[in-house]
């Protein structure tokens, strides 16, 4: 901090250092990333023509959001909101009674090593196969239908909620766990008074996220057969009825709204 | 009060009283049987023969699965070149519309929090509500099928998502910061630029490397709709019950979305 | 010259911050402004460069009504005035070069300013002040690795190089040890003097307020309840402003300055 380092400062210019100090690395970053944005880009062929062609049928689904078909389908789509919706609820519930003893045995700090190990590869393949393929591999074994659905959301939700449960045990107080079992309290009783309380909120917050989630995912599941609004929608797109499309999607967007607003009050009450 | 005396006087605590323990178990009554009533709906639609005789038709499926048809592999680098494309060029789609959406909804930075940040959220809640698949379904109907429509599926689903995280973020800033920049004189867009944008950059980058993992998971499916990438494949595969080939596909699939969450944790990382 | 005349700020709670006050601040003067929290000292500071904007009265600053002026305006007279915060208020993620030169950022255009390709002379002065508040060597650090004295520095020096006729102070010390708090003090006090500005400092440390400043102005309620040199605060003073407390422990030091000031004048 002498003058002379602000003599030698004084008059030359000032830039911001870069991100990354090292240039080469920089360099090779960015004529990397270049040379794949054009190599992406350029393999990507547009059919122009197509999507001319394609643009007014674009406007019309366009208009038809403004203009929905609730009518004359409405029975299809009554069927496949309720079985969304029936399916969005059981997979809910039974994918969270099952996540609780899966999330509590993925976490470190309560779980053997063992039980520990067992649960977080259930963790890890659920988490790592879609919906969808796990859907299209059960329709194929049970059949089509509501069923297939069900098992893969309750799949799906295991993964999902077990996963952030462990790692909300993982990251709780000690201190509130070690006095309850100072008490010489059994093992369920330590869950229940140590570890309980202090998850709770948290796990009902998840809940009530994993439950938009699902009923989301259910809407997609008709594609491949398992049942729900999807297939409704998927007849409704080949058949280039957009204002009964329209009419479904509305549905779904308010459906997830609400389901949010529903969620934050819950979440709220719960704090 | 949850203390009630009994009949010789002494007093018996309990943690609710009668009228709270009896919503609660009319609650409990409620919840099972909608429960039971939806597993009942559930029960009706299925063919129960199917399913007592599915884990023969597993073991079935399974024999003939095994093992993969390494050879099909030849086939697969083209489409998983498009399902990496669509996963990363749709995000970049994203955020590019993302990050106004994100400026207008939030409450501290939208030029009109009665007029403009409704129709933001609306669309972050439209675009978020619907699965990319049906994105997908949509502008296959609409642009033809191939990799540029699951590209925008990609872009479009992912709007919401990112604008919704991003738009939190700024809503979460420290504002002394904005206001020692303002008092400097500084015009919005300086203000902007210096004291609101630094502070949700980190914010920012964490979101894209997210939403980029969670794409590549979803391009991967999205040729089951026509979209183009490796989900062409895999039905074109399922359609002629080629399971060998289905069986190298998902683990390709497996394989490729590792590697996606691998990718994506080092850099993020490296960013924060 | 800053001149307030009836300055009067009501929140849309319904609070009344401010009642009618008016002041003069001479050029070159620094004055402390102390009072209990919630007494409006925030406000006050803040309806000068209208960060909050004032019920009704006027604000005017070298001869220019502030309250009347439009955006443009306004941006043109927050460059005659620094602030200083008091949790420093750097963006953290900037480096320390750009926390100083966005003090420029009224003068220069937003994509010079987007590109950091601020103007030589104001770099030059960057530097200059950074050498000034001791930290050259810290140029291309981020402001978050600094600590807590080397931040308000930085605060400092972004407020001086807008080359302002005014520095707005808002409890400068508020957050530091008493070493750093003295230090700083005596940094904003001498860059005053050396400068020829006025400044007007929030400040709670009534002993450190009275050690370095020429005038000191009571805000009770939102109305002056005292106006005078540092050597006129006594107990009652003090008890009009903040209420009945024991005071000695507080004043005393002034005290032993004064004597220290009456030896060094005999």
């Amino acid at each position: 901090m002498t003058t002379a380092t602000l003599e030698a400062r004084l008059g030359n210019g000032w830039k911001k250092p870069p991100f990354i100090p090292n240039p080469a690395l920089r360099w090779s970053l960015f004529i990397g990333g270049l040379i794949y944005l054009v190599l992406a880009i350029s393999s990507i062929d547009v059919n122009w023509t197509r999507v001319a062609e394609g643009l007014s049928r674009g406007w019309a689904f366009v208009t038809a959001f403004f203009n929905p078909d609730f009518v004359s389908r409405g029975g299809d789509i009554w069927d496949g909101i309720l079985e969304s919706i029936i399916i969005t609820i059981t997979s809910t519930v039974v994918g969270i009674a099952l996540s609780v003893p899966i999330g509590l045995g993925a976490a470190r700090n309560i779980a053997p090593l063992p039980v520990y190990l067992v649960c977080r590869a259930i963790v890890a393949l659920s988490r790592a196969l879609n919906e969808i393929i796990v859907a299209i591999l059960l329709v194929a074994i049970f059949g089509f239908g509501p069923l297939a659905g069900f098992l893969t959301l309750s799949f799906a939700t295991i993964g999902f909620m077990s996963k952030l449960l462990a790692e909300d045990i993982e990251e709780m107080s000690k201190a509130q766990a070690e006095a309850i079992r100072a008490t010489g309290s059994s093992w369920l009783q330590w869950i229940n008074y140590g570890v309980q309380p202090q998850v709770m909120p948290r796990l009902i917050g998840l809940s009530m996220y994993r439950l938009d989630i699902n009923f989301r995912e259910s809407a997609v599941l008709g594609l491949v057969g398992a049942g729900g609004i999807g297939a409704t929608l998927n007849t409704a797109f080949d058949r280039y009825e957009f204002d009964t499309a329209a009419a479904i999607l509305l549905i779904i967007i308010v459906t997830v709204m609400a389901l949010e607003y529903l969620s934050g009050i819950i979440r709220a009450k719960v704090q | 009060m949850p203390v009630s005396t009994s009949p010789d006087g002494a007093k018996i605590w309990q943690l609710r009283t009668r009228n709270q323990t009896l919503t609660r178990w009319a609650a409990y009554l409620v919840a099972v049987a909608i429960f039971m009533w939806c597993w009942q709906r559930i029960s009706e639609a299925t063919t129960w023969f199917f399913v007592w005789d599915a884990p023969r038709i597993a073991a079935d499926i399974g024999g003939r699965a095994w093992p993969p048809r390494w050879s099909y592999m030849d086939n697969l680098w083209g489409p998983l070149w498009d399902t990496l494309n669509m996963a990363t060029l749709g995000t970049l789609l994203a955020l590019v519309m993302a990050v106004p959406i994100a400026f207008l909804a939030a409450r501290n930075t939208t030029p009109s929090a009665l007029f403009i940040r409704p129709v933001a959220l609306f669309i972050i809640v439209a675009t978020r509500s619907i699965n990319s698949l049906i994105w997908a379904l949509l502008l296959v109907a609409i642009v033809g099928p191939g990799v540029f429509a699951g590209l925008m599926a990609i872009a479009l689903r992912s709007i919401g998502f990112c604008a919704k995280l991003l738009y939190e973020a700024i809503e979460e800033i420290d504002e002394k910061q904005v206001e020692a920049i303002t008092a400097t004189g500084a015009s919005r867009w300086q203000v902007m630029a210096f004291g609101i944008v630094p502070q949700v950059m980190p914010a920012f980058a964490g979101i894209s490397v997210f939403r980029w993992d969670i794409n590549i998971r979803e391009s991967t499916v999205l040729g089951l709709v026509g979209a183009g990438g490796i989900g062409l494949q895999l039905q074109s595969s399922l359609n002629t019950l080629a399971w060998p080939q289905v069986t190298l596909i998902l683990i390709v699939i497996l394989a490729a979305v590792l590697v996606g969450e691998w990718v994506s944790a080092k850099v993020r990382g490296a960013i924060i | 010259m800053l001149e307030l005349k009836k300055l009067t700020k009501t929140y849309r709670t319904g609070d009344r911050a401010l009642h009618e006050v008016d002041l003069i601040v001479p050029n070159g003067q620094v004055m402390a402004l102390i009072g209990p929290s919630g007494a409006g000292k925030s406000t006050l500071i803040r309806c000068i460069n209208r960060l909050v904007e004032p019920t009704s009265g006027s604000v005017i600053l070298d001869g220019t009504d502030i309250t009347a002026l439009g955006s443009t305006g306004l941006r043109k007279m927050r460059r005659k005035m620094g602030m200083i915060f008091q949790e420093y208020a750097l963006v953290e993620r900037l480096t320390v070069m750009e926390n100083v030169l966005s003090g420029r950022l009224g003068y220069v255009g937003f994509w010079r300013s987007f590109l950091r390709k601020f103007p030589q002379s104001d770099v030059d002065e960057a530097f200059r002040l950074l050498d000034r508040v001791g930290l050259l060597a810290m140029a291309d650090k981020r402001a978050d690795e600094l600590s807590g004295g080397q931040r308000q520095r930085v605060g400092i020096a972004r407020a001086l190089i807008q080359n302002p006729r005014l520095l707005l102070v808002d409890e400068p010390t508020a957050s530091l040890d008493p070493k750093t708090s003295r230090q700083i003090m005596r940094l904003i006090c001498e860059l005053c003097a050396e400068r020829d500005l006025a400044a007007v400092i929030n400040i709670h440390d009534v002993a450190l307020a009275q050690m370095f400043v020429e005038r000191i102005v009571g805000l009770k309620a939102g109305e002056l309840a005292f106006d005078g040199k540092p050597t006129e605060m006594g107990e009652d003073v003090l008890t009009r402003i903040y209420g009945e407390e024991d005071w000695q422990a507080t004043i005393r030091k002034v005290d032993e300055e004064e004597v220290e000031a009456e030896v060094a004048a005999q």
